[in-house]
């Protein structure tokens, strides 16, 4: 299983904070897991997207593994 | 070092005292507020939102780094989510260091860091809506 969190304009294109899922056949880095769950989507999704894998900024070609948490989300605007 | 993420509003000054740090000759505070203003735009208020597991992390990532980069002999970090009406703060960044120089770097480096890695997003609510505020991290 992995778990996708989606914020701010990612969560509201897509319609969804979290998903949890087997990892499908064929997944094996963080934009294939985005590819999967946008597959349907009908909104623009913002852009550029940022990546976060178990807490952690990453890659769109970052691996990931069963039991991974992945974060997509726009850049960021703190402070 | 204290990261703390709250809603409520916070006294920069207040806050600073409660910490006794030993050798500091220099103090140096950020606090950052809700512009009232947005280009031409009335700002009534930001709704913060933000990645509970990760940003905690993040901000001492960033702490640490800067800690032992510029020699501080500590730092707090506090950070407001939620709901925040215009003219409030919103961040407060304080370092302490033995010297000047090394005060206003280590501070400086901190907010600027924070502004591009902590996953925060801000949503300006003005008369028009609600829109999200372009972010200042480049593409990984």
């Amino acid at each position: 299983m992995v778990t996708v969190r989606c914020f701010a304009a990612m969560r509201e294109a897509l319609g969804h904070d979290t998903l949890r899922f087997a990892v499908p056949e064929g997944c094996h880095t963080a934009g294939d897991i985005l590819a999967f769950v946008t597959n349907d989507c009908q909104k623009d999704l913002p852009k550029p997207l940022l990546v976060a894998i178990n807490q952690e900024h990453a890659a769109l070609n970052s691996p990931i593994r069963d039991g991974d948490e992945i974060a997509f989300f726009p850049p960021v605007s703190g402070g | 070092m204290i990261v703390r993420l709250q809603t409520a509003d916070f006294d920069p000054e207040q806050e600073a005292q409660a910490l006794k740090v030993r050798g500091a000759g220099a103090r140096v505070s950020f606090v950052g507020t809700v512009r009232d203003l947005s280009g031409n735009e009335t700002v009534k208020a930001l709704d913060i939102e933000h990645y509970p597991e990760m940003t905690q992390a993040e901000i001492e990532r960033i702490a640490v780094a800067a800690q032992a980069r510029h020699r501080l002999l500590d730092v707090l970090v506090i950070h407001r989510y939620g709901h925040i009406p215009c003219d409030q703060r919103i961040v407060l960044v304080t370092v302490w260091a033995t010297h000047r120089e090394d005060a206003f770097a280590g501070c400086q480096e901190i907010i600027d860091l924070l502004k591009t890695r902590a996953p925060f997003w801000k949503k300006e609510l003005t008369p028009t809506g609600g829109h999200w505020v372009p972010g200042h991290s480049t593409e990984v």
